[in-house]
C-alpha cells in the first residue's frame, strides 16, 4: 500500500528493520548452534505471540497519536473472567471465550468513551484504567488464582495444529487482520489521518472520535485474545496475569518505527519490533546470559532503535 | 559604488544538497543601513541564503564579507557573534514568561550571588530597549497576551540586545492586520535609522515598495537581479522573479451568475459577527474582504459548519439546513480550503495520495469498507496531473511539497469529489507567483463551470482581480457589498476599516 518507487534510502526506511532482525539471527546462529532449528524458531513464535497479538492492536492505538496502558491489566481481567467460566463440565467453550473477549471490548470501549468524548487524555486514561482493572482481576477471585480448567480451554493456549502451536496461528490470524484493517481499509486510512493532524482529518470529514473509540476498542480486544491464551497455557487464571505487557507492546511498536506522536507506524514493521525483541531474548537465554544483563541490552535497543530513526530522518532534511 | 558602504557580502555562494544545487553562484550585497527585500519564488534559494547566513547550513563555497573582514559562518553561534539574528516566520516565544523574560531568555541577567535571576534589572533593562523604540509594550507582560505584531517587535529587541547590526525578517507580515504593519514598518524604520542593516522577504509586492530601499531577486538558485527599488516597477520584479512577464495577474473571463446556491440569512454568533446575510450564486465568485479579525474565518467556519450558529439561517439550494458537522456539509457539497493548510488542510505525515484521497475513500471502497488501491491511484494521478501537483511521486510525504504544491494538494482533494462550492479562506497567503496565478485559475475555471466560490482574502488585489461581488467586513460586521464595477482599492478599505458609506 505504501509502495511506490523505491530508493536506497526509502528501501532502507522500509525495510531495514528487517535487516536489523536478520542481522541479530544471523549472530546468534554463529554464537549459539541451538538457536537455529525450527524447534526454537517455533519456541520463540509463541513467546513472542502472547504480547505480540496486543502490539498488533497497539500499533493501531499509537498511528492516532494516543497509547494505551492498561492493555495488561485487560489481559488480566479477561483471564479472571474467562477461566472463572471454564471449569471443566460447566459451560461450552464458546461461553467462556465470549465472556472474556465482551470485557476486553467493554474495557476498550470505556477508555475510547473517555477519550474521544470525555478528552481525557489517552496516558492519563489508561493510566487510571490499568490501576483500576488490576484492582478488579484481583478482587474478583479475592487474589486467588483460578484453577481447574477445562481441556478445551488449555488446548488454547497449549495446543498445536499442523504442528504449529495454537497461540502461533492466532497471531499470525491477528496479524492478516491487523494489515487489512490498517493498510486495506477506508477506517486504516483514518487512523493515519487523525494521527497525522487531528484537525484536517475533522475538516476532511472524518468522525474523529468515532476512529478513536474503535481503536481503543481494538486495544481491547487484542488484550483480551492475549488474556485467554495466556492463561490458558499457565492453566490457570491469575489476577496478576498480563502485568507488564503494556511495555512489551509499546516496545515492539517503537522499535518497529511508530512514533509517539502519531502518524506513523504499520502492523508489519511493529511485528518485527516484537520479533526482534523475543529473537534477542531467546538468544541472550541460550546464551545464558543473566536476566538482569537482558534487561539492560532491551533498554539500551529501545533507545537505540528511536536515535537511528530519528538521525536517519534527520540526515533526510 | 564604494565597498564599505556595504555592511554585508556574500560573493560567488554555492551550495548543493543531494540531487539539487539550491544556490548556484550567487553574489548579493547588502548596503548598511538600509532595507534590502529579498525575492523569488519559493524555491527560488532565499531561505537557503538566509539559512547559510545564520550559519545553519555550513557546507558552502564562497567568501561571506561582514565589512571588509571576510568570515566564514560555520555554526548558530558564528551568526550571533558576527551582529547577524534572523526573526523567524513562525516566531517561537515562552509564552507563559514575560516579555523581559523573553528578550533575555538564555542570557539572564543574575544577582551578585550568581544564581538566582535579577528579574527587577532585567525588566528595567527590557523596558530601556522598549522605551528607546518608542514600542508600548509592558515588559512584565505575559509574552501570551502579545499580538504576533507585538511578538515580532520584541523578537526585534531581542535581536537588538543582541548587538544585531544584520537583521533578518521572514515574512513578518504574513500574520498581522494592516495598522499593526504600519508600527512594525515604523520599528523597521528605526533600526535602520540606527545604521542596522535589514534584510526582509516577503511575497506582498506593496509591502516590498513601502519598506524596501533595494530589492534583489533569485530564480532558481541564482542571482537576477539586484536593484534600488524606485528604479523597479511592480510588473518589472514579477516578471523577474518568475522569468516571464505576466500579462494579466488575475485569469478570470466574464461571470455568468446562475441561481442561488447558498444564503445565509441574519447570522449572528456571540463576539464573532452579528446580523450577516448574503447569497452566493452558482457561477460566481464572493470576494470576502476585511481586516485580520474581523469575523471572516469565523463565517467560513460556520458554514462549513464547524461551529454552531446563535441566530440566524443557513440555506443551502432554498433548502434550511440544520448545522451538524463537517461531514454534513461535505454531503452537502461543500467544501473548505483552510486559512492554514497545515493546520487544517494537509496531513503533512502522509503521503501525497493518502491527502489527496482521504475525503473521498468511499469512491474507491468495495461496500464502503476495503480500498481498491489501483483505482484510488489512477483517479488519484488524474487529478494530480490536472492540478500540476509537482512532486517525485505521490508516495513522497506532504511536508517535502512546497507551500503552492501543498495547496495544489489541499485544492485536488476537495476538487475529487466534484463540489458544489469551494469556500477558500486566504487560498494564496505565503505562496509564489507562479503557484499563485496557477490556483486563481483553478478558482475560476471551477466558478466557470457553474459552481459557486466564496474566496476570502486580505489581499486587495485579489479580491479586486477575481471576485464578481465583495463583501466587506468588519468587526463582525457585514459593512458594504460592492459589485464588480463598484471595486476600488480606497473603497474596499475604508469599508473594512469601519467607515459606512452614506
Amino acid at each position: 500500500m505504501r509502495a511506490g518507487k523505491i530508493t536506497v534510502s526509502g528501501f532502507f526506511e522500509r525495510f531495514g528493520i528487517v535487516m536489523i532482525l536478520l542481522l541479530i539471527c544471523a549472530v546468534l546462529s554463529v554464537l549459539t548452534p541451538s538457536f537455529l532449528n525450527i524447534r526454537n524458531f517455533s519456541n520463540i513464535f509463541r513467546q513472542v505471540s502472547i504480547t505480540g497479538i496486543i502490539s498488533v492492536g497497539m500499533a493501531f492505538v499509537i498511528i492516532t497519536g494516543g497509547i494505551d496502558l492498561s492493555v495488561g491489566s485487560i489481559a488480566g481481567v479477561t483471564a479472571m473472567v474467562a477461566t472463572s467460566l471454564a471449569h471443566p463440565g460447566e459451560y461450552p467453550l464458546f461461553v467462556s471465550l465470549l465472556a472474556g473477549v465482551a470485557v476486553g471490548v467493554a474495557a476498550g470501549a470505556v477508555n475510547g468513551v473517555l477519550i474521544a468524548y470525555g478528552e481525557v487524555p489517552p496516558f492519563i486514561t489508561t493510566l487510571g484504567m490499568m490501576t483500576l482493572l488490576r484492582g478488579v482481576a484481583q478482587l474478583y477471585n479475592n487474589g486467588r488464582p483460578i484453577i481447574d480448567l477445562s481441556d478445551a480451554y488449555t488446548a488454547i493456549g497449549g495446543g498445536f495444529l499442523f504442528g504449529v502451536p495454537n497461540p502461533v496461528i492466532i497471531f499470525v490470524v491477528i496479524i492478516l487482520l491487523g494489515v487489512v484493517l490498517l493498510h486495506y481499509t477506508k477506517f486504516g486510512r483514518h487512523v493515519y489521518a487523525v494521527g497525522g493532524n487531528e484537525q484536517s482529518a475533522r475538516v476532511s470529514g472524518i468522525n474523529v472520535r468515532r476512529v478513536k473509540m474503535i481503536v481503543y476498542m481494538i486495544t481491547g480486544f487484542v488484550s483480551a485474545v492475549s488474556g485467554i491464551i495466556i492463561s490458558s497455557r499457565v492453566m490457570s487464571g491469575s489476577p496478576i496475569a498480563g502485568e507488564g505487557y503494556e511495555m512489551d507492546a509499546i516496545t515492539a511498536c517503537v522499535i518497529g518505527g511508530a512514533s509517539l506522536s502519531g502518524g506513523e507506524g504499520s502492523v508489519l514493521s511493529t511485528v518485527i519490533g516484537a520479533l526482534i525483541v523475543g529473537v534477542l531474548k531467546n538468544g541472550l537465554d541460550l546464551l545464558k546470559v543473566s536476566s538482569y544483563w537482558q534487561q539492560i541490552v532491551k533498554g539500551i535497543i529501545i533507545i537505540a532503535a528511536v536515535l537511528i530513526d530519528i538521525t536517519t530522518k534527520k540526515k533526510r532534511r | 559604488m564604494n565597498r564599505s558602504e556595504y555592511a554585508l557580502r556574500m560573493e560567488h555562494i554555492t551550495i548543493g544538497f543531494p540531487g539539487v544545487k539550491a544556490l548556484d553562484d550567487v553574489s548579493v550585497s547588502f548596503r548598511r543601513g538600509k532595507v534590502t527585500a529579498l525575492m523569488g519564488e519559493n524555491g527560488a534559494g532565499k531561505s537557503t541564503l538566509m539559512k547559510i547566513l545564520i550559519g545553519l547550513y555550513t557546507q558552502y563555497t564562497g567568501s561571506i564579507y561582514i565589512g571588509e573582514e571576510e568570515i566564514r559562518l560555520s555554526s548558530l553561534q558564528d551568526a550571533i557573534v558576527h551582529g547577524i539574528s534572523m526573526i523567524h516566520q513562525e516566531l517561537n516565544p515562552v509564552p507563559l514568561m514575560t516579555v523581559a523574560e523573553n528578550i533575555f531568555l538564555g542570557r539572564e541577567i543574575l544577582l551578585k550571588t550568581g544564581l538566582l535571576v535579577d528579574f527587577k534589572e532585567q525588566n528595567r533593562q527590557a523596558e530601556k530597549l522598549l522605551e528607546d523604540m518608542k514600542i508600548s509594550i509592558d515588559p512584565t507582560e505575559k509574552m501570551k497576551a502579545l499580538s504576533v505584531a507585538q511578538m515580532q517587535m520584541v523578537e526585534a529587541i531581542k535581536a537588538v540586545s543582541f548587538g544585531a547590526s544584520i537583521i533578518i525578517m521572514d515574512e513578518p507580515t504574513s500574520a498581522i492586520t494592516d495598522s499593526e504593519v504600519d508600527e512594525l514598518f515604523r520599528v523597521i524604520g528605526q533600526l535602520r535609522d540606527q545604521g542596522r542593516t535589514i534584510i526582509y522577504i516577503s511575497h506582498k509586492m506593496d509591502e516590498i515598495f513601502r519598506i524596501a530601499d533595494d530589492i534583489i531577486v533569485l530564480r532558481d538558485g541564482r542571482f537576477i537581479c539586484q536593484k534600488p527599488a524606485k528604479e523597479l516597477t511592480e510588473e518589472e520584479l514579477i516578471s523577474a522573479m518568475v522569468g516571464r512577464t505576466v500579462g494579466d495577474i488575475y485569469p478570470r473571463g466574464d461571470a455568468r451568475p446562475g441561481e442561488v446556491f447558498l444564503e445565509v440569512k441574519n447570522a449572528s454568533r456571540s463576539n464573532k459577527f452579528r446580523n450577516i446575510s448574503f447569497q452566493v450564486r452558482r457561477g460566481e465568485i464572493l470576494g470576502i474582504a476585511g481586516l485580520m479579525g474581523a469575523g471572516r474565518t469565523e463565517l467560513a467556519e460556520t458554514i462549513f459548519e464547524m461551529e454552531p450558529l446563535d441566530e440566524g439561517e443557513i440555506c443551502v439550494e432554498g433548502e434550511p439546513v440544520e448545522i451538524g458537522s463537517e461531514r454534513d456539509a461535505i454531503k452537502r457539497g461543500i467544501a473548505l480550503v483552510s486559512e492554514d493548510r497545515k493546520i487544517l488542510g494537509l496531513n503533512l505525515n502522509a503521503s501525497v495520495k493518502d491527502n489527496i484521497s482521504i475525503v473521498h475513500l468511499d469512491d474507491f471502497c468495495v461496500g464502503k469498507m476495503f480500498l481498491r488501491p489501483g483505482k484510488e491511484q489512477r483517479e488519484v494521478e488524474k487529478i494530480a496531473g490536472e492540478f500540476r501537483v509537482k512532486c517525485p511521486s505521490l508516495w513522497v510525504k506532504a511536508e517535502t511539497l512546497s507551500g503552492g504544491n501543498q495547496q495544489k494538494v489541499v485544492l485536488a482533494k476537495w476538487m475529487m469529489g466534484d463540489p458544489e462550492m469551494i469556500i477558500f479562506d486566504e487560498p494564496t497567503r505565503g505562496i509564489d507567483v507562479a503557484a499563485k496565478a496557477e490556483i486563481h485559475r483553478m478558482m475560476w475555471e471551477f466558478a466557470a463551470k457553474n459552481k459557486a466560490v466564496i474566496m476570502i482574502s486580505s489581499e486587495l488585489p485579489e479580491i479586486i482581480g477575481m471576485s464578481d461581488r465583495a463583501l466587506v467586513l468588519h468587526d463582525g460586521e457585514l459593512m458594504g457589498e460592492l459589485k464588480r464595477e463598484e471595486f476600488s482599492q480606497e473603497r474596499i478599505m475604508s469599508l473594512a476599516i469601519g467607515r459606512r458609506e452614506q
